[in-house]
């Protein structure tokens, strides 16, 4: 993330019952987050075992509102937002005029002409003057990322922890779906999503709620045997499903077809920002794309790592790590087409040294969200 | 605090050293394990390699970070804890028993002094510890 040193981290509500419960805090978009608690390997296998609790308050939210809103929409996003009924989330992109990534997200419709989007943190102020310039049309924008505190609630356990929490029945609440309650009390949206590949929630309250709300899940949660999870589990976590990670594995130079995503870019829906490009990409066949490989040497990959292929630099690893719960040294990287099928032999650059890896079928974990 | 054992030497790289007579067996201090996280990979000399004072002799890779790891003395590498390739957590777990990485057959003995002691490394991470 390109901050300036100097300028001040921002912090989430829950600050100081992070530094408190003894997280190790770091730098992080901006953000000061708590990267781990107890050790990110203990976390993010109590995530897929069980269920942990996530601040991740940072996140943006834009709020859209008017008659024309929808039309905005569909003109500054990819996916087809006309498709959302009310109470339903979706996945999409914003791009630039050429096809370059300006974020990731997640769109609500709350209402027939009420929507919210929310953000990566690291792009809250970048994605609001984006929005603003390009979605102007009989619609009022609203940045409630301030005011808004987001906990995520991820697990096998999750679906009974919040149940017993919730004054309505989240059983009834789909994946992708959205529904108003009560959570421990708190007014809350809760969602039936997140970053994971975990059953789980995302629950947006205000943001004088959000520790009340942290401290009731932690607390009824104990039976579940509950943890607070950090950011870094957070990252192996979404990178075992193969998640995209903005900053890592799709920014302003990446397509959206070469990232994979062409499952959220909807040609069908008519003109929008950065679709031209977009279609030729997809007409044409990318020159590259984004694969899971897995190491077959001793050797851990990492963001910006060279890939090779007979000494000439073929492509870069954007994401790489040990993966906590499939116990293999994973990662995600751009190559030529000619190089992507799985099974293929390529090699990743660790400290000067070429080391063996191929291209495997992914996710490396199967998600275990609820398909409903 | 029982976190650093008085018969080590100690780096201000923070690894540590048993001295044995001519040899010194080494591996990271409780500190850099925590400050780390947990350990997945670490990449060792072979049995054989030269090694020298406060040179890099082989890397230890957290969730998070890549971290080098530097001789305490210089020497030949004469053991290898062959065990943490396949259980890197040991470092975390046991920093100074089961998560040792080397023993050096000690070429120069006098470069001991340039250590410090227990006392000292405290006072070293009272202050930061960089």
């Amino acid at each position: 993330m390109s901050q300036p040193s100097d300028a001040p981290l921002k912090r989430t509500p829950l600050y100081a019952v992070h530094v408190k419960a003894g997280a190790k805090m770091v730098p992080f978009g901006g953000w000061e987050m708590p990267v781990q608690y107890a050790g990110i390997i203990e976390e993010h296998r109590t995530v897929r075992r069980a269920v942990g609790v996530f601040d991740v308050s940072h996140m943006g939210e834009f709020e859209i509102e008017g008659p024309g809103a929808l039309a905005v929409l569909q003109r500054i996003t990819t996916n087809d937002a006309s498709a959302l009924a009310v109470g339903q989330v979706q996945y999409s992109l914003l791009c630039y005029p050429d096809g370059g990534i300006v974020d990731d997200l997640t769109l609500y419709r709350l209402a027939d002409n009420r929507f919210m989007m929310t953000v990566n943190a690291a792009n809250i102020d970048k994605d609001w003057a984006w929005v603003t310039s390009q979605g102007q049309g009989d619609c009022r924008w609203e940045n409630r990322s301030n005011e808004t505190g987001l906990l995520a609630v991820q697990g096998p356990r999750a679906e009974a922890l919040v149940g017993r929490l919730a004054d309505v029945d989240v059983t009834a609440i789909g994946y992708y779906r959205v529904q108003r309650g009560r959570v421990a009390g708190v007014p809350a949206v809760i969602s039936r999503t997140g970053y994971t590949g975990e059953d789980g929630f995302e629950l947006y309250v205000a943001a004088a709620d959000t520790e009340r709300l942290w401290h009731a899940l932690l607390d009824g949660g104990k039976g579940d045997g509950i943890v607070p999870v950090g950011l870094g589990a957070r990252d192996t976590l979404r990178l075992e499903v193969k998640y995209a990670l903005y900053g890592n594995d799709i920014d302003q130079t990446t397509n959206p077809i070469e990232a994979g995503l062409g499952w959220v870019v909807k040609l069908a829906k008519g003109e929008f920002v950065g679709r031209p490009p977009i279609e030729r990409v997809k007409a044409e066949g990318p020159r590259r794309k984004l694969v899971g490989f897995e190491m077959v040497d001793r050797a851990v990959a990492r963001h910006g790592y060279r890939i090779v292929k007979a000494g000439a630099e073929i492509g870069t690893v954007t994401s790489g790590s040990y993966g906590p719960q499939v116990d293999r040294y994973i990662g995600v990287g751009y190559v030529p087409t000619a190089h992507s099928k799985v099974g293929d032999e390529i090699e990743v650059e660790v400290r000067g040294k070429p080391q063996r890896a191929k291209v495997v079928q992914t996710p490396f974990y199967p998600p275990k969200v609820k398909k409903h | 605090m029982g976190n650093y054992p008085a018969d080590l030497k100690y780096t201000k790289e923070h690894e540590w050293a048993r001295v044995e007579g001519n040899r010194a067996r080494v591996g990271i201090t409780f500190y850099a394990q925590e400050q780390l996280g947990d350990v997945v990979f670490v990449e060792l000399p072979k049995v054989g390699a030269k090694v020298s004072q406060m040179k890099p002799f082989g890397v230890v890779e957290s969730v998070k970070a890549v971290s080098d790891l530097f001789a305490p003395l210089s020497g030949e590498v004469v053991e290898v804890n062959a065990e943490l390739l396949k259980k890197p957590e040991l470092i975390n777990q046991d920093p100074y028993g089961k998560g040792w990485m080397v023993v050096i057959q000690v070429s120069s003995p006098q470069e001991v002094n340039a250590l410090f002691t227990v006392k000292q490394y405290e006072e070293f991470l009272a202050k930061g510890g960089h």
